[in-house]
């Protein structure tokens, strides 16, 4: 369990009203073999935080802080330094599968364009490196001439994985990647993640807004609020033994399967009152 | 109480898509396939089901806004599909629905005032005087307050938003209220809100509700009775208790095993 990814006072800011704290002094690290699921409703600074580890951040952001991957700072590294880390040694899979791939070429050359590009593989390397990981990732190694509209919504989230671990990255990023699946299809997709990070020994940082997705893949849990993390710790002391009232707050809202629970709705008014007490 | 208000009696619809090269063969896609439903008056029932399942089909064959091949749909009492065009108009206003992308389904020319009062200016409810007072109304009911009905959509947020399109279903005091997909754009902080709403308007206001939802565990929250489909067909039907503690077809036990966070058992 060797630390792979640390980010210490990391905010991010519009450029032109650095006051506004999108990310708001966060302090977070990844271990190899772990999946930590970084958990908020809308704009509390989850997104940013992915992409300012990926270098992706817009334009009109800045990041401060540090990001140090395997030792080293990435966010003081230029463009072409980063490209050699980004796409090989941190892979990321985005939300929409429906609109991430390139809808004139086929899924094979897609998952082999990061291949050609970081370890120079050609003809029929490449070729049987790509029927490898489509296999991998529970598709047929004849897809790899197909189109992105011949395929469903879970085979494109499929061939979305297998392009970002095509070169054994250390580090995976998945923002909310079974978010626009059906129930069936995102617990296919889940086990196979859980798989690849398992088999690869990956680290996987792992965005959703989903608490039940949550208590299947998570390992630790970071619970982000208005920008800033307002809890860590590991999936059972997060989802069980919650301390800051946010998060009890937001597992109330949570509805279960078993609906045993009474939903309560965040009162925002009790919890910055909470907070400044 | 078991009263049916609102029923479904095999329904059919089938989708024809243009394939092959050129489009010159077609395909025909069974949207439903011989589907009963019966909604009792002042309960919940859900439809549940993947994309594609045909439960949005289902949602716009009942409110007739969308012609099906064969089956009948009655609401008390009457057949909707023979009602001529005036008549089904006056059967609308008591048939209202609620949309699942609060971005899109409301105007953004239009006031909230305007939108939410439209039903009343077409159903010929009332004076100017009386529609702008239920308007209002009916905006402090779902949680907004009567100034809002000169603000324009874009002004709100997703939650507040949503609570304007259901403020536009209610303000005709319909009977049967279609949900389809109600909260599944939203946070689930805002979800939880707008859940307890939408129960809280249930029992004061008398009103039952076809609820589609993709979620089980908000369905769990909702609903009396549910309904699954697949591929057109509804493969199991009952009260919520049975289905979610005793799934008997297969492909609703498959549903229920893939609810993320489910405690293995």
């Amino acid at each position: 369990m060797s630390e792979i990814l640390r980010i210490s006072q990391l905010n991010v800011t519009p450029k032109n009203d650095t006051s506004r704290l999108l990310v708001n002094q966060a302090n977070f690290s990844l271990s190899t073999g772990k999946t930590t699921c970084i958990v908020g409703e809308s704009g509390s600074g989850k997104s940013l935080t992915a992409l300012t580890i990926m270098g992706l951040l817009s334009k009109q952001l800045q990041a401060s802080g540090n990001v140090v991957f395997q030792g080293q700072d990435i966010t003081q590294l230029d463009d072409k330094a980063m490209q050699t880390i980004r796409g090989a040694k941190i892979g990321m899979i985005f939300q929409e599968p429906m609109t991430s791939l390139n809808p004139v070429l086929t899924v094979g050359y897609q998952i082999g364009e990061p291949l050609t590009a970081h370890l120079r593989l050609k003809g029929q390397a490449l070729k049987s490196r790509v029927a490898e990981l489509l296999e991998q990732v529970g598709i047929p190694a004849s897809r790899a001439d197909s189109y992105p509209d011949e395929l469903s919504g879970g085979q494109r989230q499929r061939v979305m994985i297998a392009m970002s671990i095509a070169c054994e990255p250390a580090l995976l990023i998945a923002d909310e990647p079974t978010t626009a699946l059906d129930v069936t299809v995102q617990a296919q997709v889940l086990k196979l993640l859980d798989a690849l990070k398992t088999r690869m020994n990956m680290a996987m940082l792992f965005i959703t807004h989903d608490f039940g997705v949550v208590a299947d893949i998570a390992d630790d849990v970071i619970v982000m609020f208005r920008g800033e993390i307002v809890e860590t710790g590991t999936r059972d002391q997060v989802l069980n033994h919650p301390q800051h009232p946010y998060t009890k707050a937001l597992l109330a809202c949570v509805p279960d399967a078993e609906g045993l629970k009474t939903l309560k709705p965040i009162d925002y008014a009790w919890l910055s009152q909470e907070a400044t007490a | 109480m078991s009263d049916i208000i609102l029923e479904a009696l095999n329904l059919n619809k089938t989708y024809t898509q243009r394939s092959g090269r050129f489009g010159f063969n077609t395909t025909h896609i069974k949207a439903l396939d011989d589907v009963s439903i019966q909604l009792k008056q002042g309960t919940t029932l859900a439809v549940v089901g993947e994309s594609g399942s045909g439960k949005s089909t289902l949602a716009r064959c009942l409110l007739q806004l969308q012609p099906f091949d064969s089956g009948d749909v009655i609401f008390q009492g009457q057949h909707l599909a023979q009602l001529h065009k005036e008549d089904l108009r006056g059967v609308r206003k008591h048939l209202q629905m609620v949309f699942q992308d609060p971005f899109a389904s409301l105007n953004p020319r239009m006031r909230v005032g305007e939108i939410v009062g439209e039903g009343l200016l077409i159903h010929g409810v009332g004076s100017t005087a009386s529609r702008i007072a239920l308007v209002h109304q009916m905006l402090e009911r779902v949680g907004l307050t009567a100034a809002d009905a000169t603000k324009y959509p874009h002004q709100f947020s997703g939650g507040q938003r949503q609570r304007i399109g259901i403020a536009r279903a209610l303000v005709l005091q319909p009977k049967v209220v279609i949900c389809d997909e109600p909260v599944s754009a939203l946070d689930v902080s805002v979800q939880a809100q707008i859940l307890l709403l939408l129960k809280s308007l249930q029992a004061e206001m008398g009103l039952s509700y076809i609820f589609i939802s993709h979620d089980l565990r908000v369905v769990r929250h909702i609903a009396n009775d549910i309904v699954v489909m697949h591929k057109g067909k509804i493969v199991e039907q009952g009260a919520v208790e049975d289905i979610y503690t005793s799934p008997q077809q297969p492909y609703t036990q498959q549903l229920l095993q893939a609810i993320p966070g489910r405690k293995a058992a």
